[in-house]
């Protein structure tokens, strides 16, 4: 069945070049690879999918992620993450605006790959923008979230106390399925924003604007390793999300409970942190806060004494 | 006169420990020779018809014996809190809710010292700390909370709270009164209910705070009390009816715990081990850094889940350190709790001196040099020297594990990089401490540790305003302060 498609697909490439007798220029496909550590390389596994739309067309082969290539990432997004997460926060807020920057000059590339994957051009249209939208209004939250959530804390005795929100570490995102861009970009900014790093894994069924939102990744000054992007199947990758040792976050954005009970499980051999999306309309007002920030953030307090002079008790 | 000889004088104590004995008395305290479960506003006889003893580590005699819950127990204290959760607490207003807590922390103030007693006699602990720390600490926490109560929608800007619903709590035995508070406390405040089981060699501050909410007048079931040991604990986490699980303590069930809850919509906060790293630069005042660290490791005999259990000293100053290490630890006092001069009292039990006693050996083992001062342990009770550790390894277990006792490890360095690499190189991070006189040394260390308290020229402090808890492998969620709230609300 998978011949007759690509057969099909590669049917629907030739016609144009055969319509009026005189060869056309034949198009560059596109090829779609996994983004680890600034890097575009195949999946080490060697082993491909079909993304195929409704019509049953096949859009592309696309790369069938492996555990090797999830610990990979890991490696890249702890490597990136000493950097990532001291970076100022007006820097990272920069760099966010600069991604949204990138994604708006190539609007017309995702519309199209959305309606490829069965998106109408509205829908399309709309996901594009509000995906752009949500990059800026992230892009403006990387320094004013440690306001909202950050307290001096007004302890008995002669101490200077406060506490802020720091990164929670190395943060594995298992990616909305029904949405190609939106889900994926709404869960990945306020984690980036927050100074985490991250590893996704997109949707299966609709994996092109994630690895083409990478090459955008690759051109607004991300430093390599702090987003990175796999491609692959959640129930064959789910597992490895879960139990990796050195991920100190994970969230998914499905709601299938076996997976739910099964990432909790093995999020407890070391603590990591388990952040649910599931049944959220990333279209909504609640697609977007900083308590979503607020997700992959611990609290720190830190303890300085203070002087008590004697005798200084002198008003102003 | 030349110094470095100076430096090489040994320093006599033989009468540093000739206090004459300052006993608290036991008068102060009643202690009753049974307790019953705590279930909605009454004492009850266990379903299980069951009674364990609980001893005074110090003497090893029998205090008292309190019932062992069963499942049964456990759901009849779960259908207890959610009825009241149901029927009066949640539609409580919320100012009044307050007032219940603002009474339950005034008479903990005024039995404070009838409380301290008990807890001292219960769990081992010096008498000077139970009465200066845990207990005044503990009423100050329902204090902090009470007055949350009414202004939770400043707490959570732009978001409105509910409760969750029945919080299921579970506490250790290291600080037994306080953790108590520090569990009830806020979930009372955000309108939850509460069924709480502390630790089987400590229940005895919890039930007599248990007598203090029904002196209270607190509406019955809206905190339940149960006794038992690690079966109880487990049929509370198991139990449907509960919506939060709230756990301090070792991190292994921490794990145990979040796995029970995979697949239910429990929510949990979890503060579990430490193995925080205590640092010293040689720009340090000594003396007083010396001083945090003894507080920092031998506070509380040392079970203190923020202990400062591994100290880094920049290698310029070691010696010096040492030196001054190993004379403090000829001052420290080891002995009866309820004396008023005691700093070290007794371990809380048989169990946990024998696992002390396992990594004393494994440290030998492993090589390490281990030293002890000279002073003699009581006879009978459970007691340990203060000890500490050179020539550790960072992969020592003794520097990787959480011992739980009165052990240091001591480990030198050169550069602040090496140190933050060092400190770090655990699966915990729940606290850590730094001394140096440089304030732009000190924001680079405390920004660079991953623990969720850093204290800087200072060591184990708490506050019902600040918020405690950990980073990685130490747990998750915050306890204490605003933050505190976060972990008993859903936001809308």
């Amino acid at each position: 069945m998978a011949t007759k498609t690509i057969i099909k697909k590669s049917a629907l490439k030739t016609e144009k070049q055969s319509s009026n007798g005189t060869a056309k220029r034949l198009e560059i496909l596109k090829t779609y690879k996994i983004y680890v550590g600034g890097k575009f390389p195949r999946t080490e596994s060697g082993r491909f999918y079909e993304a195929v739309n409704k019509n049953g067309d096949v859009l592309a082969n696309v790369c069938l992620g492996s555990r090797k290539d999830f610990r990979d990432a890991v490696v890249a997004a702890r490597t990136a993450f000493g950097d990532w997460s001291t970076r100022a926060a007006f820097n990272r807020g920069q760099i966010l605006y600069r991604i949204a920057e990138m994604l708006e000059g190539r609007k017309s590339q995702f519309v199209e790959e959305l309606m490829k994957q069965d998106s109408s051009q509205a829908e399309a249209q709309n996901e594009v923008e509000t995906a752009i939208d949500r990059l800026i209004y992230y892009a403006g939250c990387t320094d004013k979230y440690q306001a909202l959530f950050s307290s001096v804390n007004p302890v008995a005795s002669s101490h200077f106390n406060f506490s802020v929100p720091e990164p929670t570490g190395v943060v594995a995102v298992i990616a909305t399925q029904n949405s190609s861009l939106l889900g994926l970009v709404s869960m990945i900014a306020p984690a980036i924003a927050g100074g985490n790093t991250v590893v996704v894994l997109a949707s299966y069924q609709k994996p092109l604007c994630a690895i083409t939102f990478a090459e955008v990744l690759n051109s607004s000054d991300v430093p390599g390793g702090v987003v990175n992007i796999l491609t692959g199947k959640p129930a064959e990758l789910a597992i490895y999300f879960a139990d990796h040792m050195d991920v100190n976050a994970i969230i998914y954005g499905e709601a299938d409970t076996a997976t739910k009970k099964m990432i909790q499980e093995k999020a407890s051999l070391n603590m990591k942190r388990v952040v649910w999306y599931d049944g959220m309309d990333w279209t909504s007002p609640a697609g977007q806060s900083p308590y979503l920030i607020m997700n992959t953030q611990e609290i720190k307090t830190t303890w300085h004494p203070i002087e008590n002079i004697g005798g200084a008790k002198a008003g102003y | 006169m030349a110094g470095t000889k100076n430096n090489t004088l040994k320093l006599k104590f033989d009468t540093a420990r000739d206090y004459a004995p300052a006993p608290e008395s036991k008068s102060a305290a009643t202690i009753q020779p049974r307790y019953d479960l705590f279930i909605n506003g009454k004492f009850e006889k266990p379903l299980s018809k069951k009674y364990f003893a609980t001893i005074n580590p110090a003497t090893e005699e029998k205090l008292s014996e309190v019932a062992d819950a069963n499942a049964a127990d456990v759901d009849r204290a779960v259908v207890a809190a959610r009825q009241a959760y149901n029927k009066t607490w949640k539609n409580m207003p919320a100012k009044e809710r307050g007032k219940y807590i603002f009474r339950i922390a005034r008479i903990m103030q005024e039995r404070a010292r009838e409380l301290a007693v008990i807890e001292t006699l219960d769990g081992g602990k010096p008498i000077r700390e139970s009465r200066d720390f845990d207990i005044p600490t503990a009423a100050n926490h329902f204090f902090y909370y009470a007055g949350w109560a009414d202004k939770l929608e400043y707490a959570f800007p732009n978001r409105q709270t509910n409760p969750l619903g029945v919080a299921g709590q579970i506490i250790p035995w290291n600080f037994p009164l306080l953790m108590a508070a520090w569990k009830i406390a806020p979930a009372l405040a955000t309108g939850n209910t509460v069924v709480l089981k502390p630790a089987e060699t400590t229940p005895l501050t919890a039930l007599t705070l248990a007598e203090i909410i029904r002196e209270a007048d607190l509406p019955p079931g809206v905190v339940n009390i149960i006794t038992g040991a690690g079966e109880t604990g487990s049929a509370l986490v198991n139990h449907k009816d509960i919506d939060k699980v709230a756990f301090t303590g070792s991190t292994e069930v921490g794990k145990i715990i979040q796995r029970a809850i995979a697949g239910t919509n429990k929510k949990a906060t979890l503060e579990l081990g430490g193995k925080a790293a205590n640092i010293i630069f040689d720009d340090a005042p000594l003396d007083q850094a010396v001083e945090g660290v003894i507080n920092g490791i031998f506070f509380n005999q040392g079970h203190v889940c923020c202990a400062g259990s591994r100290l880094y000293v920049q290698e310029s100053v070691y010696k010096q350190v040492l030196r001054k290490l190993k004379d403090r630890l000829e001052t420290l006092i080891v002995g009866d709790p309820m004396d008023k001069n005691t700093d070290i009292g007794a371990i809380n039990s048989k169990q946990q001196l024998a696992n002390i006693h396992k990594y004393l050996k494994i440290g030998q083992q492993e090589g390490a040099e281990m030293y002890q001062p000279s002073g003699v342990l009581p006879k009978k009770g459970f007691f340990c020297a203060p000890t500490i550790f050179t020539n550790v390894a960072q992969s020592s277990r003794i520097s990787q594990e959480e011992i739980f006792g009165p052990v240091l490890t001591i480990q030198t360095f050169r550069t602040d990089d090496e140190v933050i690499e060092k400190a770090n190189n655990s699966p915990y991070g729940l606290s850590a401490g730094v001394w140096t006189d440089k304030g732009s040394k000190i924001f680079n260390l405390t920004t660079k540790l991953r623990a969720g308290v850093v204290w800087a020229n200072t060591y184990n402090q708490f506050d019902p305003t600040s918020p405690f808890g950990g980073y990685k492998e130490s747990g998750y969620g915050r306890e204490g302060g605003l933050h505190g709230l976060t972990p008993y609300v859903n936001l809308i």
